[in-house]
């Protein structure tokens, strides 16, 4: 068994070693390395075929046709160019998006608020749920878009987004999501879900770093804007030379995550709660995030009465976090937590455990017995 | 030109046999390159931006080599790097990211100027500002050779001019321009100087450029790295002047968000080690000896033939943009498929159907500009890859002239 223990898969994922053979067959001399956009030759048209197949396996997880996929260096590009794109395009108006949205969507809608759009943000429940109706309470007559996550990354927390995007289409607003952390784990529908927008990552699926996409769809009014200008790439939507091995990785990754879909969520579930399971009964122990409506990998856990930075540093055998990996520079709580009403001693006391494709048993059964003993010694020592 | 559907069962050939003369729109990522980010896929693979634990401060680590391999080249500090997607981020982040902040101050500087051979990503920022923001882009003339004429840049400069953005190296006919004068010019008037130096590291050594201007564009796959990544030099006086482009997490300073992808950034650091080395020099030189072979060996085909921009000196050591007499260049490079790959210019403008602003700044006539071939070479283009190619080329034009009779 490889340490620390990997417990941090809602941070990033490892690349599937069938994906990395796929994507190291575009990179070098002898493969297909071209510049897909270049129309005048062999290499050229190879490299196209290839990028073009790989949007093709990223609609198909999501239901969506190829062209309504537009890549991207990740989901944090994307959550912008959905929110700006729409925002700007539209002009002026209102925009909705839950308070525990990812910093991607959060900054974004500030940014918007400051250049003079009005902001609503939804608060979740206790469980890190956004209700339908508070959201129905926030729409306005001049709401433009609403943005509310599939699947929170702290908590785990899985969204009706179906219900929302229900409300949405009926309202005539248009709906983005950001489903960074349910593609995979989730089944997810464009079309049943009646979303206009949806933001994916790849290294969150067993892809590579600096890849993502967002889905538009086809006809969508007002046409979101595009913020990076050039080549007129992506239907305009996105310029720049797309890296041949970093969308193939990604396809790669969809076709992977769509066959693993019925078997592999059922499983990492069962680990993961075989983990609450096992430390469950610690004193001062709590849930952070919804007993049943969570995706399979997330277990955000309170030890009440712990100093969360002593525990962090006992618990060296695993790596696991203490909050979103993207503000964790920062020492306030975690906002998500704060959100739901958890108070800050608690949230101070928070980890996430993420677990994924390679958990194994074997890590889960030693994780527990690693987490009892650290918490029990800090607990003595307390006293 | 008639392209292949991209439908059906695919290409079956493999590239070994055909020649690759495109190194101007994107390289091969070297073996060493592919090596050195092997590790960070699958094993080495957690989040720089884990601050929780060891697996990410490890990751946080080698994403800071990188940045240090590639400041070291340009003659910068690792702080001053910022990645991004690739030079169209950059180029964008540079030139949107401090007017709009300017904007934002009421900064009395309100006008931009570029030169009117920079790539379209630079033309097209410009234009998103005038569009938007209410600046006013002009456009400094090059002459016949595709450089910037000094005095013409003179003319334009101001106490009201923002931003200069100027390329080093031009991607479709080669021109190098003086930096260091054209900076003294730029920085005497208080204007900002944003170099894209996409071109540059094949054609010249990099290692004090950072000191002449105040940003610089760098992509990682016109440099034998990776595609998906690039950098824009910042200096770090400048830093808290640009606006980002991407929001969220607060990554790179707040100035450009998103996880950072270790495997991109280890690979273009490397390949940033290997440009700096003195080995690519002698690459350099190499290029060139076998460019200028290949050069003379067109001017001696029987087909009446043009080199289009400057001489064979103060030109990318890999670039030939070229002309045959009579003879329209996607109907050459039709023909010439699939053994010889080359392309009419810019790849990220292709698709759209029009002559090149490029060669019509450095005064082609349409019909030069419909013939220009971009040839680019690379380091590993061997003598033998020269003499296929140039009798690949003569039997193509034997073929399309007895086809145009």
């Amino acid at each position: 068994m490889r340490k620390p223990v990997y417990l941090d898969y809602a941070a990033t994922t490892p690349v599937d070693p069938a994906v990395a053979d796929q994507m190291a067959d575009c990179l070098t001399r002898d493969g297909r390395f071209a510049n897909p956009a270049s129309r005048s030759h062999l290499y050229g048209w190879q490299a196209e075929e290839a990028v073009e197949r790989a949007r093709l396996q990223v609609a198909e997880l999501i239901n969506a046709e190829g062209r309504e996929v537009i890549w991207t260096s990740g989901a944090t590009e994307a959550d912008n160019l959905a929110l700006k794109g729409v925002m700007q395009a539209a002009g002026s108006g209102h925009l909705v998006v839950s308070a525990i949205e990812h910093k991607a969507v959060l900054d974004t809608a500030g940014w918007l608020e400051q250049q003079g759009f009005d902001v609503t943000r939804v608060k979740p429940d206790q469980s890190g749920r956004v209700a339908v109706e508070q959201v129905a309470r926030a729409l306005r007559e001049d709401t433009r878009l609403v943005s509310v996550m599939h699947v929170n990354n702290e908590v785990g927390t899985v969204n009706d987004v179906a219900a929302i995007g229900a409300l949405c289409r009926e309202q005539g607003v248009l709906f983005h999501v950001d489903a960074v952390q349910s593609v995979g784990r989730l089944p997810i529908d464009v079309a049943a879900m009646q979303i206009d927008l949806l933001a994916l990552s790849a290294h969150k699926m067993y892809g590579p770093k600096g890849i993502g996409a967002l889905y538009i769809r086809r006809g969508l009014t007002p046409r979101p804007q595009a913020q990076i200008h050039g080549g007129g790439h992506e239907q305009g939507y996105r310029s720049g030379t797309l890296a041949t091995h970093q969308c193939v990785g990604m396809g790669a990754a969809a076709e992977l995550a769509r066959q693993h879909l019925e078997c592999e969520p059922a499983r990492v579930a069962e680990l993961r709660d075989r983990l609450w399971d096992g430390i469950r009964d610690l004193p001062g122990v709590q849930l952070n995030g919804h007993p049943t409506a969570r995706a399979c990998g997330h277990l955000n856990v309170g030890f009440a009465g712990q100093d969360g930075e002593a525990l962090m540093l006992a618990l060296r055998e695993l790596a696991v976090a203490t909050g979103s990996a993207c503000t964790s520079a920062s020492m306030e709580p975690s906002f998500v937590l704060r959100a739901m009403g958890v108070p800050d001693a608690l949230a101070h006391a928070s980890l996430r455990f993420s677990l994924g494709r390679y958990t194994t048993e074997e890590e889960i059964e030693f994780a527990i017995g690693h987490i009892r003993q650290v918490v029990t010694s800090l607990s003595q020592a307390a006293v | 030109m008639v392209k292949k559907s991209i439908s059906g069962k695919g290409y079956s050939m493999r590239n070994k046999d055909l020649i690759y003369f495109d190194y101007q729109a994107t390289t091969p990522v070297s073996d060493e390159v592919l090596r050195r980010m092997q590790p960070y896929f699958a094993e080495s693979f957690a989040n720089p931006h884990s601050s929780d634990h060891a697996l990410g401060w490890h990751s946080a680590t080698v994403v800071e080599r990188s940045a240090q391999q590639i400041a070291s080249f340009i003659g910068a500090d690792g702080d001053e790097i910022i990645f991004t997607s690739g030079a169209t981020e950059s180029n964008n982040l540079a030139i949107l990211g401090l007017a709009k902040r300017a904007a934002r101050m009421n900064s009395p500087r309100k006008r931009l100027l570029c030169s009117a051979i920079e790539h379209k990503c630079v033309l097209s920022a410009g234009r998103a500002l005038e569009d938007q923001y209410g600046f006013t882009l002009d456009l400094i003339p090059v002459d016949q050779n595709g450089l910037i004429v000094p005095s013409e840049l003179d003319r334009l400069l101001g106490e009201d001019v923002l931003l200069v953005s100027i390329m080093a190296v031009n991607n479709e006919v080669g021109s190098i321009q003086d930096i260091t004068r054209l900076s003294e010019a730029i920085r005497g008037c208080g204007a900002v100087f944003h170099c894209d130096a996409a071109q540059a590291p094949i054609a010249i050594p990099l290692e004090s450029l950072a000191a002449q201007v105040d940003m610089l564009s760098l992509s990682g796959h016109k440099m034998y790295g990776p595609k998906g990544i690039g950098c824009l030099y910042i200096c770090r006086d400048l830093q808290d002047q640009i606006e980002p482009l991407i929001y969220g997490g607060g990554q790179q300073n707040g100035i450009r968000s998103g996880t950072l992808p270790t495997p991109l950034c280890v690979g273009f650091g490397a390949a940033a080690e290997y440009m700096s080395s003195p080995m690519a020099s002698e690459k350099r030189a190499e290029l060139r000896a076998r460019r200028d072979r290949f050069v003379d060996m067109l001017v001696d085909l029987p087909w009446s033939g043009e080199l289009y921009g400057g001489g064979l000196e103060n030109r990318h050591p890999g670039n030939i943009s070229f002309g045959f007499k009579g003879f329209d260049a996607q109907d050459v490079l039709g023909a010439l498929q699939p053994n010889l790959a080359a392309s009419t210019g810019s790849a990220c403008t292709s698709g759209i159907a029009e002559p090149s602003h490029v060669l019509k700044a450095i005064g082609l006539s349409t019909e030069q500009a419909e013939s220009a071939i971009r040839f680019s070479i690379g380091f590993e283009t061997s003598d033998s890859a020269i003499d296929h190619a140039v009798e690949l080329l003569d039997q193509a034009l034997k073929r399309l002239s007895s086809v145009q009779r």
